[in-house]
């Protein structure tokens, strides 16, 4: 069922809903970009509708809400350990479809992939997801391609029309803030076509992409600086850094951190070897992961299609272009 | 032919090489106009002119080939152009610019094209022009973007380099050494890792936003204030050309208008009136009233924002080609 409400019952929404969840969605963020006098979107808590950015789309994803950029996991000393609080009991996080495709990606990844991930799990727990619907593609998305333009694992949707902001609820939580508001017909919209379109090839010919020279043009133009991956609401590799502290040395913390497979020392082992010098090679490793590995373990790609890598890149490097290309060679 | 060479000096023509005739000089604050206006120029050129424009070193117009006898009729086109440009002028419509000895207010390119640069120059310029103008004292004001300095402001009497104070957000460190590295390859190596994460030594710190643009996770992001680099009493000139010095650094943009504005009272109060053609660079002057006697003036009702560091006294060394002679 649907529901129009006005801008003053909407806040007052999220002020109750503020009592139970915190609430996470994209927000602008005045003069906050890279670039002086420039805005970024970015996800952080929202209190009000009017923190919410409905129309763009944000340069960075949700993950970081699930997957903290940086998360202490024990804190030490010579009697043992203790495990820090949660950041949150439960959220309530605003996102578009292709998220919520990512959001399966990820569970793959952390709870079907062997023993489920204490951190990722108790943070995924007592989650509620509010769609936005995109009613026409942004830049650079390559959804449809993907398959992720159209999803019904919502609990929520919110869009605006004409000033006022239509809900359709799934959820029982959602649905009893609802009762007396006026209802409508209403079809959640969802885009049908991008101006980019992906290639998909049912076998990717690994070797012949692998031994491809098509990545040496990536050896100069990429400079390893590893947004993509860090935009990317699917990529999750981490690592692992021990802080032991200044005066006692037998106290510290063990935190993970997310890290890009572009950037250096990913993959620098004992030794000092790398294997993967080449700015080329990383690019590889990283596009035959998001289409290539993650299918043959769970079925899907763990790429989406949103295009956020594309956005984001200072070089203009375009992985749906690098797709095609491995569609291509894969012939 | 009775031409009074001081009156037209003032009202930014020129005495040029070629007798009974003089060039027109067009201000463009911060180096940015609207593309109609070259089409203007263009006519004043072809019809009063020889169908010649020169840039200036000062990211001016300077339109030669006009005859004396048209500067009238120059005024007049001109008009449109200073409006346009949103040039102070209080005097009656069409009789051309009030004064040129405060030259046009220079900048680099900015940041509406630049990503380098920390803060819009174009509309700092014409903040400044908009305070200083018409001033007639000989006084060089120049903007640029960050360090880098492509607009040379330190051959100005004030130059003022874009900064930003790096704000550090350690949550969202990957500990990538990205900041670090261009830190310590581009600029100062103001950044050293620690525990896997960057400390900023702010002495060291340049603002220039290196980090800021490297860092690939809003780690690093710009501060909410906008601050700049004050470098003062650079110049050109065949006596004792030198390099401005730094003066403030993690000043603002009020305060820099201010200490402008304060320097025509010192300069009036200090110039020597009887120098060749009335006019002397301020950095003589405070050669002889001595360096904090203009800082007095010049800090006067100043309200520095409270990370500002002052340094004081200022000493310039500079060419000196008197003394190439003296042995
Ligand atoms: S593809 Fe672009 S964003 Fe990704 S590491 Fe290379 S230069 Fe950086
Ligand atoms: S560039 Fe950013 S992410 Fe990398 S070490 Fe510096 S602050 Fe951390």
């Amino acid at each position: 069922m649907a529901y129009s409400l006005d801008k003053i019952a909407v806040d007052e929404l999220f002020s109750k809903w503020g009592e139970d969840y915190l609430i996470y969605g994209p927000t602008l963020i005045k003069n906050t970009g890279r670039l002086s006098d420039t805005d970024s979107v970015r996800y952080d808590e929202v209190k009000s509708i009017d923190d919410l950015e409905l129309n763009l789309k944000s340069d960075y994803s949700f993950k970081d809400v699930i997957l903290p950029i940086s998360e202490v996991l024990f804190y030490y000393n010579e009697d043992g350990m203790m495990v820090p609080k949660q950041k949150h009991n439960g959220a309530i996080i605003f996102l578009r479809s292709c998220d919520l495709h990512a959001l399966d990606r990820l569970d793959q990844m952390f709870m079907e992939n062997g023993k489920p991930d204490f951190y990722y799990t108790r943070l995924r727990e007592n989650l509620k997801f509010v769609l936005i619907p995109c009613s026409k593609s942004f830049e650079n998305c390559f959804c449809v391609s993907m398959n992720s333009n159209v999803t019904k694992n919502y609990d929520l949707t919110i869009e605006e029309i004409n000033g006022e902001y239509v809900f359709e609820s799934k959820d029982e939580y959602f649905t009893k803030f609802f009762s007396g508001s006026k209802e409508l017909d209403y079809t959640v919209p969802y885009v049908k076509e991008n101006d980019i379109k992906v290639e998909h090839v049912e076998k990717i010919n690994n070797l012949a992409i692998t031994k491809s020279e098509m990545w040496r043009e990536y050896d100069s133009r990429c400079i390893a600086c590893g947004r993509c991956t860090l935009v990317c609401p699917t990529c999750t590799c981490w690592t692992m850094q021990d802080i032991h502290y200044g005066d006692n040395q037998k106290a510290g913390e063990r935190r993970r951190v997310q890290a890009s497979c572009m950037v250096d020392n990913f993959d620098r082992v004992a030794g000092g070897h790398v294997y993967r010098e080449k700015n080329g090679d990383r690019m590889r490793y990283k596009a035959l992961h998001k289409i290539s590995d993650h299918r043959e373990r769970y079925g899907v790609d763990m790429c989406i299609g949103c295009g956020r890598c594309d956005d984001i890149c200072p070089e203009y490097i375009s992985f749906s272009t690098i797709l095609n290309k491995i569609a291509k060679e894969s012939e | 032919m009775d031409v009074n060479t001081k009156k037209l000096k003032k009202n930014a023509f020129r005495v040029t090489k070629r007798r009974g005739y003089t060039a027109s000089r067009i201000r463009i604050p911060g180096g940015r106009l609207d593309a109609k206006y070259l089409s203007m120029i263009q006519e004043i050129a072809d019809t009063y002119g020889e169908g010649v424009v020169n840039i200036t070193a000062r990211q001016g117009f300077e339109v030669p080939g006009i005859r004396f006898e048209d500067m009238d009729k120059v005024n007049v086109l001109l008009q449109p152009i200073i409006e346009g440009l949103g040039i102070n002028q209080p005097n009656p419509e069409g009789t051309g610019y009030l004064s040129s000895g405060t030259r046009n207010i220079a900048a680099c390119v900015g940041n509406k094209v630049c990503p380098m640069a920390n803060f819009d120059t174009t509309e700092f310029a014409k903040d400044i022009e908009k305070a200083v103008f018409p001033n007639d004292l000989h006084f060089k004001v120049a903007l640029t973007g960050c360090p880098n300095d492509c607009q040379k402001v330190r051959m100005h009497d004030f130059g003022i380099m874009g900064m930003t104070l790096p704000q550090f957000h350690a949550d969202r460190c990957i500990s990538c050494g990205a900041c670090e590295k261009v830190c310590r390859r581009k600029v100062v190596q103001a950044i050293s890792m620690k525990n896997f994460r960057p400390v900023r030594d702010n002495e060291t710190c340049l603002g220039c936003g290196e980090c800021v643009i490297a860092c690939p996770n809003f780690a690093w992001q710009r501060s909410e204030k906008k601050y700049f680099r004050l470098t003062i009493m650079g110049r050109t000139g065949k006596k004792n050309p030198r390099l401005g010095q730094d003066w403030i650094k993690w000043i603002d943009h009020d305060s820099i208008i201010k200490i402008i504005m304060n320097t025509y009272d010192y300069v009036e109060e200090y110039i020597d009136r009887s120098a060749p053609g009335g006019k002397e660079h301020i950095g003589y002057i405070i050669d002889r009233t001595g360096f904090k006697e203009f800082e007095k003036w010049a800090l006067k009702d100043v309200t520095l924002p409270s990370i500002a560091e002052v340094r004081t006294p200022i000493y310039w060394s500079g060419v000196h080609y008197k003394k190439q002679f003296d042995y």
